[in-house]
């Protein structure tokens, strides 16, 4: 592969993913300092750099997102964000901006990417306030279709299972309903069968609930 | 019997235990890169049912999980690269006297169902990842070239008179006169497109069968539930597409049949529900007799017990009966009878069926390519493990999803757990004889 095509390939993409995030959130101060960061770094790690200085800038500077709908990736397991990456990538889930961003990505790219990406912390749980009878609600919920089997005790995911502990409340209803509605594809159909006997109320509660779990 | 029962109670007393692990400040639970800041009494504070000791590993309803307990019960996922030649475990593998094992390709990642055109290309399809492959010699060297791409859940293939034939999730496509173009593939074209798009076991088996029409599963869409009238079937179809009927019905996810050589029944291999208990209920070999029949699902498992659910107003009598129980969870897939030359007589018209393996219990079982030795009349005479070693320890280092005999009588296995397909042959002289 010729180095200076990849060299040229990523900036383009980057400025692409990054106009699509920017649309509806201003963050030209982050894009700014991604391009000189971009421009100071030798070939290889500049690649790489730039890439998470893309996926950065709409998932948030510490893997945290603060934007609605987009999920946090701090502390997500490895192999979840690899195989997640590669779904993108092959399309086998459809999400233009990050269909576009994995565009052309070899297996490499996405197991580098995928292991920076899982060392970033985990994000702080929702400050909001917490209804505790709601809390109680969702955690018979959750016992009853036993999500803390595959997503563990703490719920900090493991292997390809996501963690759920204080990710972005918005985003896991929206999960949950692509799920439900068969819009979104499960690296395996898990959640299917599970999502398969819930509703949309149930799905606010456990949303309302892992995004506030300490 | 007491063994099974005193290793019962063990766990039990294990789960108490872990149940009492759970007085425990929730911080302790947190994996150890995080920092125990949080103040152990205020959380102690707070109202949890967790804080109750409880018996959390009763067999069968492990509601709520001790962390070991629920680790084992998870699924395991396939990598979605694929293991080089050199780090398969094809040295652990155990055979039947007589009998050896090689690797035949690998870096097919979630290598799937294998099929025969009729120049001997095979072809392997996906289920978690979008590709169609078809193994080619190129310089001397076996090499897996896509032959199509961007597909939902690929899993079935059949092939007839030079038309490879693909059912995804939610339709039947081919690929006219493959072997001619395989440089060049033509793109899919749909045939057929009637079924519901549902993830969980949505992507299909298919097979063709003895009358030229086209077999495929039509999954049930939940673990257990009363299926649409549209699932939880087996479905012929004619070539074109037309002529849709159900050919069997009440099977809650099959993921393997083929016909009779002799007297040209439909048997299939049928998955049974999760989250029973540990030990029940088995997955099914099934015969179809009569174009049609019901197979229990959702109401009757294994023949001879109704579901704690669905099953109350039925009787296990309103169904066929299963002519093997294949082990709980086990997860049998393909299968095929064996009409080659190169293994001995005793094989002959028996079935190979592959075991996924199970992942909903505690203690794996499958993982496997078992026999099975049919009667005169197809009845079970039977099974028998015949490709072992891929679990061990509790692990999968394997995970067999399809069986393949090739012309020269040599049977081909899928492992979609490690993106390779293996071949085992008969007799030292042939093992090199491609």
């Amino acid at each position: 592969m010729n180095r200076a095509a990849l060299r040229l390939l990523p900036p383009i993409r980057l400025l692409n993913v990054m106009s699509a995030c920017a649309q509806s959130h201003a963050l030209m101060t982050i894009i700014t300092a991604a391009i000189i960061s971009l421009s100071a770094l030798p070939a290889n790690s500049a690649t790489l750099e730039a890439q998470l200085t893309a996926c950065l800038a709409c998932h948030g500077a510490n893997g945290t997102s603060v934007i609605p709908e987009v999920p946090s990736l701090g502390g997500q397991p490895v192999f979840y964000l690899t195989v997640q990456l590669l779904m993108f990538r092959d399309k086998l889930r459809i999400v233009e901006p990050m269909n576009q961003a994995m565009q052309g990505l070899k297996d490499d790219d996405l197991r580098n990417m995928a292991a920076h990406l899982a060392k970033l912390p985990p994000p702080e749980p929702s400050g909001d306030p917490i209804d505790a009878g709601r809390m109680e609600h969702a955690r018979a919920l959750i016992e009853q279709h036993r999500c803390n089997f595959c997503h563990q005790g703490n719920y900090s995911g493991e292997q390809n299972v996501p963690r759920l502990a204080g990710q972005r409340e918005d985003y896991l209803v929206k999960a949950l309903r692509e799920y439900k509605n068969n819009t979104r594809r499960g690296y395996d159909a898990a959640m299917a069968d599970v999502l398969y006997q819930l509703g949309d109320e149930q799905i606010l509660d456990l949303a309302y609930f892992l995004s506030r779990l300490r | 019997m007491n063994t099974r029962l005193s290793k019962r109670h063990s766990v039990w007393l294990a789960g108490v235990l872990m149940g009492l692990l759970f007085i425990l400040p929730v911080s302790a639970q947190q994996t150890s890169d995080q920092p125990t800041k949080a103040p152990a009494a205020s959380e102690a504070s707070k109202p949890m049912p967790s804080q109750q000791p409880q018996p959390t590993t009763v067999p069968g309803r492990p509601d709520i999980p001790n962390a070991e307990v629920a680790k084992q019960l998870r699924n395991v996922a396939p990598s979605p690269f694929g293991v080089p030649a050199d780090k398969l475990p094809v040295s652990q593998l155990k055979v039947p006297q007589g009998f050896r094992v090689e690797v035949h390709a690998s870096g097919i990642p979630n290598a799937r169902s294998l099929r025969l055109g009729d120049k001997g290309t095979l072809f392997v399809s996906n289920r978690v990842l979008d590709k169609v492959y078809a193994l080619v010699e190129k310089n001397g060297k076996r090499e897996a070239k896509v032959i199509a791409s961007g597909l939902d859940r690929p899993n079935g293939l059949a092939f007839h008179k030079g038309t490879l034939y693909i059912a995804e999730g939610t339709k039947i496509s081919k690929l006219e006169n493959i072997e001619d173009n395989l440089e060049n593939p033509p793109k899919p074209v749909v045939i057929y497109s009637d079924f519901l798009n549902h993830q969980s076991h949505g992507w299909k088996f298919m097979a063709l069968g003895p009358d030229n029409k086209l077999y495929v599963n039509v999954g049930a869409p939940c673990n257990i539930c009363e299926p649409p009238e549209t699932n939880g079937q087996i479905r012929r179809i004619n070539l074109d597409g037309s002529g849709a009927e159900v050919a069997a019905r009440g099977v809650r996810n099959s993921v393997g049949f083929d016909w009779h050589p002799v007297t040209k029944e439909l048997y299939f291999t049928d998955n049974g529900r999760d989250w029973l208990s540990e030990d029940l209920p088995e997955d099914e070999l099934n015969r179809v007799t009569k174009i049609g029949q019901h197979f229990g699902f959702p109401y009757c498992h294994q023949g001879n017990f109704t579901d704690r659910e669905m099953g109350w107003g039925r009787s296990c009598t309103e169904f066929e009966k299963p002519v093997a129980l294949l082990g709980p969870h086990s997860a049998a897939l393909g299968m095929r009878f064996y009409t080659g030359k190169m293994f001995p007589s005793q094989y002959q018209n028996a079935i190979f069926v592959a075991r996924h393996g199970s992942w909903n219990r505690t203690k794996k079982i499958g993982g496997d390519v078992i026999v099975v030795k049919l009667n005169k009349d197809g009845s079970v005479k039977s099974q028998e493990p015949f490709l072992t070693g891929f679990l061990q320890n509790n692990e999968y280092s394997g995970r067999p999803v399809d069986v393949q005999i090739l012309k020269d009588g040599s049977m081909l296995v899928s492992d979609d757990h490690a993106g390779a397909v293996y071949r085992v042959t008969y007799g030292a002289a042939k093992v090199a004889a491609r």
